[in-house]
């Protein structure tokens, strides 16, 4: 996991954790089999969980890596990872000043965030009307060859 | 021919499209709002169909007796795009400390927002109110009660923002010189959200802000007027070294070998078991830590009187009265080490307070 995405809160002091750790991944496991055998998504919400410092890493060292990385740049940067649990995605929003916003864990066949958006494709195509209608037709483009 | 829209009056999925901002990253603050609110993540869809059809509302915020330490918290918030949402979804006519009016045209700007919205702005208060003498903390020549009775009578609700607002704070703390007061000791026809903190927590201020401009009502509030959703535990509960509190492993002092491991600091001093907030989930500094983490007791300042609890560095356990009935407690043999301490500190604090000689207003004309 790379460090960007990996926590801020990294003072480790003691041995001693909160213990949330092992039934986090044991509500991930279950929200996995609903995911398969229903088809509904969940999402947890790390903020939420009382977390030692370290602990935090420890979930995501746990949960690794896997095939998709994806990076989005709205309102700052976020970071979407498949962890190596296929359907387990790790989702980090920063700010612009790259402080974490929230981080989810989401178990879902794919992040809604990642998807185009209606209001967004409408805007772009728009834009891309209108810039279709600024570019010189082939006809512009003769006359403006000849005239050179 | 399509009408064109007011900046006023546009909705704020309106007003974040004229700015160039996505959908996608609307739904990503919506998703760092719901989060930040302590709601499910389930509710991000109902969030971002509310706000996208959220109108403005105004906002006159009110600063009396205070040092300005919650406008800082929020306006020097680590997020410069959340907050700034926040800020952009509100229409913010009127803080003598932001902004670049002063004197009659800032009452004026104050007076227009209250007749243009009568019934519907939000009054934002930071500071206490002096009851003891008006002259005590004016604006503009005018008294903070008269600002405030005034101001209050057109508001749809008020939010008392830190513990001078919401309880009195530091000003109120004994002897209470100014006869300082909370806004709800003056205004008893309003409904009134506290968001205490000495300051308060910036995203919990905003998050109170969102919640009106969401669902247009006022969150769940607990016994003290405070957001459930954001006071609703105790930093005990949420705190990640309640583990060693359960196990009765604690620090003695700030450099033993509890502290370097990081015990809980209950016989510091931390007054986590009684104190409110969402410190030890939402942290300080863009989540970077709160001061348990950083080896801090918590000091309560989100409770009522939190400066005239006995002292910052008294364990909870140990009684808050006079200094002979501690020394019989401490003679019993309880936490014997840090009560000696404790009562060390005590005795030096009571020959202080002895030798201090009060000022009286007669002394400042001299």
């Amino acid at each position: 996991m790379p460090d960007s995405v990996k926590s801020q809160f990294n003072i480790q002091i003691g041995n001693e954790l909160t213990w949330n750790v092992q039934p986090l991944l044991h509500e991930i496991r279950h929200a996995l089999r609903n995911l398969l055998e229903t088809g509904h998504s969940s999402i947890i919400d790390l903020r939420s969980i009382p977390l030692a410092p370290g602990e935090e890493e420890t979930i995501l060292d746990t949960l690794g890596c896997g095939e998709v990385h994806a990076k989005l740049n709205a309102l700052g940067p976020s970071e979407i990872y498949e962890t190596r649990f296929a359907g387990v995605w790790l989702v980090t929003h920063f700010n612009t000043e790259n402080d974490v916003i929230g981080r989810f864990i989401e178990i879902t066949r794919f992040p809604g965030i990642l998807e185009s958006q209606r209001e967004d494709m409408a805007t772009s195509l728009d834009l891309l009307e209108q810039t279709l209608e600024d570019r010189p037709g082939p006809d512009e483009t003769e006359t403006h060859a000849e005239t050179n | 021919m399509t009408k064109e829209i007011s900046p006023k009056d546009r909705t704020l999925g309106e007003a974040l499209r004229s700015q160039g901002i996505s959908r996608r990253s609307f739904l990503k603050f919506c998703a760092a709002t719901a989060s930040m609110m302590a709601l499910p993540p389930t509710m991000i869809p109902t969030i971002a169909n509310a706000l996208e059809k959220a109108k403005k509302p105004s906002v006159i915020w009110l600063s009396f007796q205070e040092c300005t330490g919650c406008t800082e918290s929020l306006t020097r918030a680590h997020s410069a795009t959340v907050e700034n949402l926040i800020f952009d979804s509100i229409s913010l006519d009127y803080h003598h400390t932001l902004q670049a009016a002063s004197g009659h045209a800032a009452e004026a700007a104050r007076e227009a927002a209250m007749e243009e919205n009568k019934g519907k702005y939000l009054l934002v208060v930071d500071g206490s109110i002096p009851l003891g003498n008006p002259g005590y903390s004016t604006i503009a020549g005018i008294s903070n009660l008269d600002m405030l009775t005034d101001t209050a009578k057109g508001a749809a609700a008020i939010i008392s923002v830190g513990s001078c607002a919401a309880f009195g704070g530091i000003p109120n703390a004994k002897p209470n010189p100014t006869g300082a007061v909370a806004v709800s000791d003056i205004i008893k026809d309003k409904d009134i959200i506290n968001v205490p903190g000495c300051p308060p927590i910036p995203v919990v201020i905003t998050g109170v802000l969102t919640h009106f401009l969401t669902f247009g009502t006022l969150p769940e509030l607990d016994h003290l007027g405070r957001p459930m959703a954001f006071y609703g535990q105790s930093i005990h509960d949420r705190c990640y070294r309640r583990p060693f509190y359960d196990k009765g492993l604690f620090a003695e002092t700030f450099d033993d070998e509890g502290a370097r491991l990081g015990w809980c600091l209950y016989k510091l001093g931390c007054k986590g078991p009684s104190t409110y907030n969402a410190c030890a989930t939402t942290k300080w500094n863009g989540g970077v830590s709160f001061p348990i983490e950083a080896g801090h007791p918590c000091i309560g300042c989100s409770e009522p009187h939190f400066w005239d609890g006995g002292g910052f560095y008294r364990a909870l356990s140990m009684p808050t009265e006079d200094i002979s009935k501690t020394a019989v407690y401490a003679a019993a043999g309880a936490a014997a080490g840090a009560a000696a301490v404790g009562m060390m500190n005590r005795f030096k604090k009571n020959k202080t307070s002895e030798s201090h000689e009060k000022a009286t207003i007669d002394d400042l004309k001299k």
